[in-house]
């Protein structure tokens, strides 16, 4: 992947594109003195933007303060993060559980934040999960994931979360298409066209509580799923996907797939497939998926298996889908914030075309078919196009949009991102990005309200943009200033894991929203331990349940004997603090998981097995205060089947069996 | 106004120039606002007795209210047990008998529920602080929390 850049430089070289030289420019000549000043933020102040980054193969999402590119917090969703015990404590392991058991890691790409009347209204942002498909929501007053849900009939699922202008649905669509989960899969892989189909995922988002809930799915034809936007303004109510591989090749599709001059933008009237499903056209399938909720007030999440989805068949019922023509592989789906223009970028293709909603309407009306593929209609390319964008640049992804009437769109293979109007589809300015640049973002950049002040360019290579550190290099993020007429490389930063898609918002839409601390009176947490009072140790069987709890700077119980070897023991952790930023840590010495990390009115548990008889320490990993370094505690292990009496104390030297005080020696 | 900055950037190169350069620097908002910490003496207003916070006068009865220092005692149990004993023994915090002798009404419920910025200002809060070490934590107690906890010290007090 990486030794692309000599194959960018090549490609550079030889279209010879319209930009000056031919070798990438440095930042010496990229950035202007002013810079420094543009973001700089002061110790102590705030950025003025969140940045909410995927992490793609990290599985978390990490969220950034702009301009400064400061990274603020890393929020795990679909992977483990022992650090946090997300997936290790007994609270939160639920939220990773899945039709196919407990999984500890995925690949997320998209994020995309709440709207309400098509502007980012700063509630929740939405995360999908390509490998085991999924898609997650994350709550914005704790940062936390409240929500996962799981989506049947499905593998790859890359056309997610993008979401509507209130935010009714958020979307689904598969990359590969599989046989549905409740035909028998195992066919020859070669019986693609004949078993294989693409579904694609609608799932509710309640108003007020954003529960999901797959609202339906749409069965349609076998080919690769890769992104989507739902339209908004006057094209809310529709919502558009580009694929690839219309071939429905389904081995080496770097060549197989890219036969066809042209694959299509999937147009979906999602309100006229509301009306099918209220006419009770959808069919009932069988299958299993998860869905996973964290509760804040009893700080535990549950899974709950779901077996059964209801699917619109789009080559059965007609008006729901139509297939606009669009030039190689298109992967791009981006619609301007006047919902009129959708962008479609192909991959492979020398243009980029700007398809018209009012012209698809009405071709549409006029039955404007150049055929059908699998009984959909295929509109008229011509009848559609609003224009094409001539000449520019190598290998278009990605489009977000400034609110004035421009558009930009990054090129992977010419290293750029290009500044085109959308009226009359000139070019008005490139930029280098270094280097190869897949997603873009501009605050609020594919809503209906974008601030066009920043844009951000997420690179797939980094090269010599930092100091070495080995064959892996964190990527690069670069951010320019484009409130003037040229665009302006201003900052370059890390990221974690590999970005793909992000959002930006102004920070007052969220920074005072957020939870300082949990109420200890409103936790309802099944073990939790209000009180030094209540703290106790309960034997059943060999199950041993300690109620603990922690404040500056002690635990109680710190003693805790009678516990023999082969018990389960379950730490169920109280922080009693009613204080900002005053987390406690737990950890025993020899837990096979990960540590804890108590919020301040949280009980969270883990799990240790007393392995074999002897002493074992724990402590508070998070320093806390002065005397952090004295918040620890024992627990005394003894063989199996011993009498040591089931003892747990603070503060009590029980039983006073070592009676001699400590004698400083010569 | 970003030259200045620039310049300012440069010239605290060369001079130790204090904290002035950072301020009103753009592109930044709103600021995580830090309360200034004035000591007793460069603040002459302040009042000792009475601590800095919202309740200015407490009405206290001669008689104890049973119910609400029992409503005390449950908040006492969750929230101030894990440090504080109602002998005068010290925990991590001082204990609590004759704590309604040493402070007046007003001045408790302050700290219990202005902690922070009493730690940062009140002499006597510092003077205790020195001995513990540990910072109390603000529990966040509703303003009838606060009461109904010194209800519950003057009862521990020994007020019928």
């Amino acid at each position: 992947m990486r030794n692309q850049l000599s194959f960018l430089i090549a490609g550079i070289c030889i279209t010879g594109l319209s930009f000056q030289g031919c070798k990438p420019k440095n930042s010496a000549s990229a950035v202007n003195s002013d810079a420094a000043s543009k973001v700089y933020v002061a110790p102590g102040k705030y950025d003025e933007f969140y940045n909410f980054v995927s992490g793609g193969f990290s599985g978390q999402m990490s969220v950034y303060g702009l301009p400064s590119g400061r990274l603020l917090r890393v929020v795990p969703i679909f992977s483990v993060d022992p650090e946090k015990g997300w997936g290790y404590s007994e609270e939160t392991k639920p939220m990773l559980n899945t039709s196919h058991g407990f999984v500890p890691w995925d690949d997320q790409h998209h994020l995309d934040l709440s709207q309400t009347n098509g502007e980012i209204d700063g509630r929740w942002i939405f995360a999908n999960a390509n490998n085991t498909p999924r898609v997650a929501r994350v709550d914005l007053t704790t940062f936390r994931t409240s929500e996962i849900i799981e989506l049947p009939n499905s593998a790859g699922n890359h056309s997610s979360p993008f979401i509507t202008e209130n935010t009714e649905y958020v979307v689904a669509g598969t990359r590969f298409s599989v046989p549905p989960d409740d035909a028998n899969g195992d066919v020859p892989i070669n019986t693609y066209r004949k078993n294989f189909k693409g579904y694609i995922s609608f799932i509710s988002v309640g108003k007020e509580d954003g529960n999901m809930e797959i609202a339906f799915q749409l069965k349609c034809p076998g080919v690769n799923f890769d992104l989507s936007h739902a339209g908004k303004g006057k094209s809310h109510g529709w919502f558009f996907f580009t694929c690839y591989n219309s071939e429905q090749a389904n081995t080496l599709l770097e060549v197989n797939a890219s036969q066809r001059d042209k694959d299509f933008i999937m147009a979906v009237n999602w309100k006229k497939a509301e009306e099918y499903l209220k006419a009770g056209k959808g069919r009932k399938q069988s299958v299993r998926y998860a869905h996973n909720k964290y509760d804040e007030k009893t700080h535990t999440a549950t899974s709950e298996i779901r077996t059964e989805v209801t699917v619109l068949d789009v080559a059965e019922l007609k008006d729901i889908v139509y297939f606009m023509p669009c030039p190689k592989s298109p992967h791009g789906c981006d619609v301007d914030p006047t919902g009129e223009y959708i962008v479609g970028s192909g991959k492979l293709a020398a243009l980029v075309p700007v398809f018209s909603f009012t012209k698809m309407l009405k071709a549409i009306e006029d039955k404007s078919y150049a055929g059908d593929y699998e009984g959909i209609p295929v509109l008229k390319y011509e009848s559609v196009l609003h224009g094409e964008v001539k000449k520019p640049g190598l290998g278009p992804l990605h489009t977000e949009f400034d609110g004035r009437g421009n558009a930009y769109t990054t090129f992977f293979v010419s290293s750029e991102v290009v500044k085109w109007r959308i009226s009359d589809l000139q070019i008005l300015d490139r930029v280098p990005t270094y280097y190869s640049v897949g997603h873009l973002c501009i605050p609020g950049g594919d809503s209906r309200k974008p601030n066009g002040k920043y844009l951000i360019a997420y690179n797939k290579i980094t090269k010599d943009r930092y100091l070495p550190t080995g064959p892996e290099l964190a990527q690069s993020a670069q951010l320019y200033d484009i409130s003037g007429d040229k665009m302006q490389l201003i900052l370059d930063f890390p990221t974690i894991g590999e970005p793909h898609y992000a959002q930006a918002v102004e920070a007052s839409k969220i920074r005072d929203k957020s939870v300082k601390f949990f109420k200890i009176e409103e936790n309802m947490n099944k073990y939790v331990t209000k009180g030094e009072a209540e703290s106790k140790v309960v034997r059943t069987g060999n199950r041993v349940d300690v109620y603990m709890t922690c404040i500056r700077s002690h635990f109680a119980p710190d003693n805790i004997e009678g516990v023999f070897a082969g018990d389960e023991v379950y730490f169920h952790v109280t922080n009693l603090e009613q204080d900002w930023d005053v987390p406690h840590g737990f950890a025993i010495k020899g837990a096979d998981n990960g540590e804890l990390l108590i919020m301040p009115g949280e009980t969270q548990t883990l799990k240790w097995i007393a392995e074999k008889p002897g002493m074992f320490p724990f402590y508070c990993t998070d320093f806390c205060s002065a005397l952090h370094q004295e918040m620890q505690g024992y627990i005394r292990i003894s063989p199996a089947g011993s009498k040591v009496p089931l003892l747990f104390s603070t503060g009590k030297n029980m039983p006073a069996a070592d009676t001699s005080a400590p004698v400083a020696r010569k | 106004m970003k030259k200045t900055i620039l310049m300012l950037a440069i010239s605290a190169a060369f001079y130790a120039c204090g904290g002035g350069a950072g301020t009103n620097v753009e592109p930044t908002t709103g600021a995580a606002s830090t309360e200034p910490t004035t000591t007793a003496s460069g603040n002459p207003s302040y009042d000792p007795n009475r601590g800095e916070g919202k309740f200015t006068k407490v009405d206290v009865p001669a008689n104890l209210d049973k119910a609400m220092a029992d409503k005390g005692e449950k908040t006492f149990q969750v929230k101030c047990a894990s440090c504080h004993k109602t002998t005068d023994e010290k925990l991590v915090g001082p204990g609590w008998k004759g704590v309604t002798s040493r402070h007046s009404a007003e001045w408790i419920m302050n700290f219990i529920t202005n902690t922070d910025a009493m730690l940062n200002k009140d002499p006597k809060a510092q003077a205790q602080l020195e001995i513990c070490l540990v910072r109390m934590p603000n529990q966040n107690l509703a303003d009838d929390d606060a009461r109904s906890l010194y209800e519950y010290m003057r009862e521990n007090d020994g007020v019928k």
